[in-house]
């Protein structure tokens, strides 16, 4: 088990680094020069390059690849023999010339918001999702079952944006039922807070517990005819306990794996529900980014939404072995 | 069989049978056709699909078409549609455009045209790239299995919506470089290369782990003893076994990238204006939907109609293929 976890944390690293390279070499493509963003408007061509070299963009992709490497773990300084230099502490994910901040201030700046809609939504469409799955099994072939899935492909056809905007229009345009969102810190105004996730955390949560449904539907049929399960009941278990301790864990392995996925790539941000409420997280800070070309952000915002995945592809496996003890890790 | 079977039937009775032998394609047609969801959502499907190709022949009986500013149809204050449900007249069956005037039945036609060739061509490619390196990480195994794998963990680990997004303008530039005309044609392109390239690797997957097992069987371990070529053992001796599988993802998958490109033309990387798809329908609609709801409603219900569809149809393509369909 721990050769096992040490082997798959270095594979992990690896593809860490692999997956920061590609990214370089994908934005060094860009035309974009984000020197640009460092000289306003009298900008002369010769202090433009004077710029570029200061902050290392004239040097070849590796090299720069290399200074941003260096940068996450001992923090770097940017134009050093300028007048005012930049100093990007460790671990330092790059800086934004932009919007003259850190990129790793930028994205704890937004960070809140995406936690907050990714873990809502993540509680309520599994509570829905797992409960109706399991509904739906028990009752299968029935017109409860077929509800339940026909819910589920309703909820699985629905494009996030129409759902969202759908949501804006009859809630809170034409019933007034809640205030127009703007995000407050639940710290601050919890019933604000409330009222502005309420909605995000619906859509997220019907377009997510469709495939939940399904999933979870399909692994109790199969564990249901299980010779285990059949024993159970022939103990004499009470059918709860038959369902919940036998049936449902067995069963749980690919609700946990892609529960896992989902929730580490709704932390990178949901780009679109974000940018429909207006939520200040990370996926409005990407489309921001990406409309004002502001390089250092995308690629710190890419690499921090892959780590959460491979990191959560990791914690994945290891908890298989938890619920599943049929499972060995080798 | 021209004759029914019996328990009692006895050996030689049997040998008087005869058994008509059924392809893959002949079980899951006979299912298919037996589902009368299935059979009305392929109908409609079939129906989408001609009304795409034959959009200019409609728009002209009608009368109507997607680029003409029509100024009789808007107030001269604010360029908001003139009537009701944002416009709907004789002229013009679903509204105007706010501010051109422009149809929105004729640009929900092209819309169509453009989201689905979009899909189904990124659909055909995604199902060509997973198959193809799905059989070869699988029969080779060893190094070849190990790139092809790593590759697949690089690409599965990528915010692919965030990617797509930051990299459309240099990349669709690359394009018009290359040859491909500006404007709409390579955004296009774009588009579907780039979803072939985050959609390969699932299938790939399922591919590869489907060969693992087939790669054993004996009549593969006969066309190696016979000195078959090792073209021939991927694709004429494995592949017609993973028909059942790549056949059910492809399904699936074509509904997944409407939505995504919907989704994508929504953020703005899709077709410019004048030409218009399902997503940038509903992009610009965000402006204006609490005035005219239509905007809203039109493009998305076909939008809706379409996934839904094609979902019902992939999920009675798995139910024709599996085997154990039909004992629940």
């Amino acid at each position: 088990m721990s050769a096992y976890v040490v082997r798959r944390v270095i594979s992990m690293i690896i593809l860490l680094l692999l997956l920061t390279l590609v990214v370089f070499i994908l934005f060094s493509l860009l035309p974009t020069d984000p020197a640009r963003l460092t000289c306003g408007k009298g900008c002369t061509p010769e202090v433009l390059i004077a710029n570029r070299h200061r902050l290392g963009l004239d040097l070849p992709v590796v090299q720069q690849y290399w200074e941003f490497m260096k940068g996450l773990f001992v923090g770097r300084i940017y134009a050093v023999d300028s007048p005012s230099p930049v100093v990007c502490n460790a671990p330092c994910l790059g800086y934004s010339f932009k919007r003259g901040e850190e990129v790793l201030v930028l994205i704890k700046d937004r960070l809140p918001a995406t936690i907050w809609l990714a873990l809502g939504a993540f509680i309520l469409w599994l509570a829905a999702g797992i409960s109706f799955g399991i509904y739906a099994a028990l009752r299968r072939g029935r017109w409860q079952d077929k509800t339940v899935m026909g819910i589920s492909l309703a909820g699985y056809s629905l494009p996030s944006f129409f759902l969202g905007l759908m949501a804006i229009f009859f809630i809170i345009i034409r019933l007034q039922l809640l205030p127009y969102p703007s995000y407050v810190s639940p710290f601050e105004n919890p019933i604000q807070f409330f009222q502005t996730m309420l909605l995000p955390w619906i859509v997220l949560a019907i377009l997510y517990a469709a495939f939940y449904m399904r999933l979870t539907r399909n692994q109790m049929l199969e564990v249901l005819g299980e010779d285990y399960i059949r024993t159970a009941r022939a103990k004499g278990l009470p059918e709860r306990i038959v369902i919940r301790k036998h049936a449902l864990r067995a069963g749980l392995t690919p609700i946990v794996t892609a529960a896992g996925l989902d929730l580490a790539g709704l932390l990178g941000g949901a780009i679109i529900t974000e940018s429909i409420f207006s939520l200040p997280g990370l996926g409005s800070l990407a489309v921001n980014s990406v409309n004002d070309a502001d390089l250092p952000v995308i690629v710190g915002i890419t690499l921090v939404t892959a780590t959460f995945i491979i990191v959560a592809n990791l914690i994945v496996d290891l908890l298989y072995a938890v619920i599943d003890p049929r499972v060995r890790l080798v | 069989m021209t004759k029914k079977l019996a328990v009692t039937d006895t050996p030689a009775a049997l040998a008087d049978v005869e058994f008509a032998s059924r392809s893959l394609r002949q079980i899951v047609w006979t299912r298919l056709r037996r589902d009368k969801l299935a059979m009305v959502c392929l109908i409609i499907l079939m129906g989408l699909y001609l009304t795409a190709i034959f959009a200019p022949v409609i728009c002209g009986l009608l009368g109507v078409d997607p680029y003409s500013f029509d100024k009789e149809s808007i107030s001269d204050s604010g360029g908001g549609p003139v009537g009701t449900w944002g416009g709907i007249s004789t002229e013009h069956p679903l509204g105007v455009e706010w501010g051109t005037g422009r149809d929105i039945f004729a640009q929900l036609l092209y819309g169509l045209r453009i989201s689905l060739l979009i899909a189904t061509t990124a659909t055909i490619l995604t199902v060509f790239f997973g198959t193809v390196l799905g059989i070869i990480s699988g029969y080779a195994g060893g190094k070849t299995d190990a790139v092809i794998g790593r590759t697949m963990d690089l690409i599965l680990a990528f915010p692919f919506l965030l990617i797509i997004l930051a990299m459309s303008g240099v990349l669709t530039q690359r394009l018009t470089d290359l040859g491909v005309p500006d404007g709409n044609p390579s955004r296009i392109l774009y588009l579907i290369i780039v979803l072939s390239i985050f959609g390969w690797p699932y299938l790939a997957r399922i591919v590869r782990g489907q060969v693992l097992s087939v790669r054993e069987r004996e009549f593969v371990e006969a066309s190696i003893a016979m000195g078959a070529s090792r073209y021939r053992i991927l694709f004429k001796e494995i592949l017609p076994n993973l028909w059942a599988p790549i056949l059910v993802y492809a399904t699936l998958t074509l509904p997944t990238y409407v939505g995504t490109e919907a989704a994508l033309s929504f953020l703005g990387v899709g077709v410019l204006p004048p030409d218009t798809s399902f997503g940038g329908m509903l992009g610009n609609s965000v402006s204006y939907f609490s005035v005219v709801p239509s905007y809203l409603f039109i493009p998305g219900t076909v939008l809706v109609i379409l996934v839904v569809t094609f979902n019902l149809v992939g999920d009675a393509v798995r139910d024709a293929l599996d085997p154990r369909a039909g004992r629940v």
